[in-house]
């Protein structure tokens, strides 16, 4: 009978400890900046258009194929009056969240930091009733970015953190 | 014919009958069928159905490279996805010949007990639901388990398909209070694991339901080819870590956990233990970790290539042996994979286990050698 009392005990000295759930639709838990959801595109703020120039490389390197990328000559450009050094931009941006398996390579192959993972709860959020609806244009990549809702954070693959005391050294 | 004491049992001519559990039982822990053949409450074969899960992930790593088909090794194992990457990147290092830092090792190992322990409590969860220890321990086992995938979240950026491991090192860094966080989270896994203790291990009731079911021999185990925690609850020692170190086990201080009943309760109180064991090991790594350093090697092209060549990695996973062999022709992604999975293996001994047993003993015996269908069928 040991053993029993001994799981009686056990669950009764759970009473004793703080819960660890939340309200969840009520509350949400802070995400760290690592977190990843879905990929989003980064507006640039400067000059008032997307990073993105729409070089496909990360069209290219999708292991599962999910994104569509389609460029066009930017009608900003310095050439024709404008004040972007980008000569082509983004025309029309397609990605199937319902397929993406969220690696993070797309966002690693990118040479203009122009796409990052999403790292906010509304990457989570994002339930429809049509598993059409998970295919994410253009406006609807950039809007979150646009409005400034994002804690962009793009990885350096490889790089080790700066140890403090070496920094003060030099 | 009336039946009388002496008759009964032997005047009925009874046929034995066919008991489909699964694919979609809560039981199966996933989408695995099985026909019993039941002659009343006892189980008289066992035959099983696997491949409802199949994804073809080996086929489709051929045509991937070596950086994409990480992500498709995460999901052939994902209660222990860590394990699965790691032995994936090995084989691609030992491939390429890349010399891993250091410090990146290190953050390995650590991660990869921290799984160990994840999965494991996965299981100890599950194992209590099988044989009817309702919702506690299950609960109990999600609340550590939690903690422990919110480590992973801030380190790797996901719950579970983190694809962090890269040929030579790791993707990024982790977060500046790392050893922090991890002795955190030891702090409370310790509670945890002692609240199993208390939980289960001791109780008469479920030491009676799970000792002496489901015995299976050293012997029969070995030519199985069960590996992990199912074989070493049988009496036989066998374990990657120790036997073929990889990382930096050869420096560590740690016991192989095993027992030598052979029976379910053998297999549950292994996996207690070894939890134990994964929590020693990862203080011993935060002590030997240094702080600071590369995860990387300096010199890694954007685009890794291979000489042609073929290895086999094997590594301890939470189930079992996870092996990779990888074939390579030159370029940039393998010619052939092939995932030798612990699950597999251990499976096709359910049929020994469990004939002459009840139905309901079936059940318990196929939650203990803690299965993860998406790797037996890949
Ligand atoms: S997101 Fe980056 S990699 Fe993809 S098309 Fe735009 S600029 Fe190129
Ligand atoms: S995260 Fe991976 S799967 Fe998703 S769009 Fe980017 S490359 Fe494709």
């Amino acid at each position: 009978m040991n053993g029993i009392a001994r799981s009686m005990l056990t669950t009764l000295s759970t009473f004793m400890r703080k819960p660890v759930t939340r309200d969840y639709p009520v509350v949400h838990k802070e995400l760290p900046k690592t977190d990843r959801a879905f990929p989003l595109l980064l507006w640039d703020h400067e000059i008032d258009e997307p990073f993105c120039t729409g070089c496909h490389a990360c069209e290219r390197a999708c292991p599962v194929e999910c994104m569509t990328v389609l460029m066009k000559d930017n009608p900003n450009h310095k050439s024709l009056g404008g004040d972007s050094s980008r000569r082509k931009i983004i025309d029309k941006f397609w990605i199937d969240y319902g397929r993406c398996m969220r690696c993070n390579i797309c966002v690693e192959v990118c040479n203009f930091e122009a796409i990052a993972m999403n790292n906010t709860w509304t990457g989570h959020e994002t339930s429809v009733y049509d598993r059409r609806d998970l295919t994410m244009d253009l406006q609807q990549l950039l809007s979150q970015s646009r409005a400034g809702k994002i804690n962009e954070w793009v990885p350096v693959i490889g790089q080790a953190n700066e140890d403090p005391a070496a920094v003060k050294a030099e | 014919m009336v039946a009388s004491r002496e008759t009964y049992g032997t005047e009925f001519e009874t046929q034995d009958l066919l008991l489909n559990v699964g694919p979609q039982h809560p039981s199966t822990h996933g989408v695995f069928r099985m026909v019993l053949q039941v002659d009343g409450e006892v189980v008289k074969d066992v035959i099983p159905h696997i491949g409802y899960l199949h994804r073809g992930a080996e086929k489709l790593c051929e045509t991937m490279d070596f950086r994409q088909g990480i992500g498709f090794m995460d999901r052939t194992e994902y209660l222990a996805a860590f394990n699965a990457e790691l032995s994936y990147v090995m084989a691609v290092e030992a491939l390429a010949d890349i010399e891993v830092p250091e410090r990146a090792q290190w953050i390995r190992m650590i991660l990869c007990e921290l799984n160990r322990l994840s999965s494991h409590f996965m299981f100890m969860g599950a194992f209590g639901i099988d044989v009817g220890v309702f919702a506690t321990p299950f609960i109990y086992a999600w609340k550590e388990r939690e903690q422990i995938l919110d480590l992973f979240e801030e380190v790797a950026g996901d719950r579970m398909m983190y694809a962090y491991f890269r040929p030579g090192g790791l993707a990024w860094d982790v977060p500046h209070n790392f050893k922090a966080r991890v002795r955190e989270v030891l702090k409370s896994t310790r509670i945890g694991i002692n609240d199993f203790d208390g939980l289960l291990t001791k109780d008469e009731i479920f030491r009676t339901r799970t000792q002496g079911v489901g015995v299976i021999s050293a012997e029969e185990a070995i030519e199985w080819g069960m590996s992990g925690p199912s074989i070493r609850a049988s009496g036989v020692p066998m374990d990657v870590r120790k036997d073929e170190p990889y990382l930096f086990y050869d420096q560590i201080d740690f016991n192989v956990a095993s027992r030598t009943e052979g029976d379910v309760y053998a297999r549950y109180s292994c996996r207690m233990e070894e939890m134990w064991e994964s929590v020693r090991i990862i203080e011993q790594c935060l002590e030997k970790m240094p702080d600071y350093g590369p995860i990387m090697p300096e010199k890694m092209p954007r685009m890794l290539r291979t000489p042609p060549g073929e290895v086999y990695i094997r590594t301890e996973a939470p189930r079992g042996e996870y092996g990779i062999y990888m074939v390579s022709q030159g370029g940039n992604r393998p010619y052939r994979l092939k995932v030798r999975s612990a699950c597999l293996s251990n499976l096709q001994a359910l049929k020994d286990m469990s004939v002459n047993q009840y139905v309901a003993d079936a059940i318990i015996v196929l939650g203990s050698i803690d299965i993860v269908l998406s790797e037996v069928d890949r």
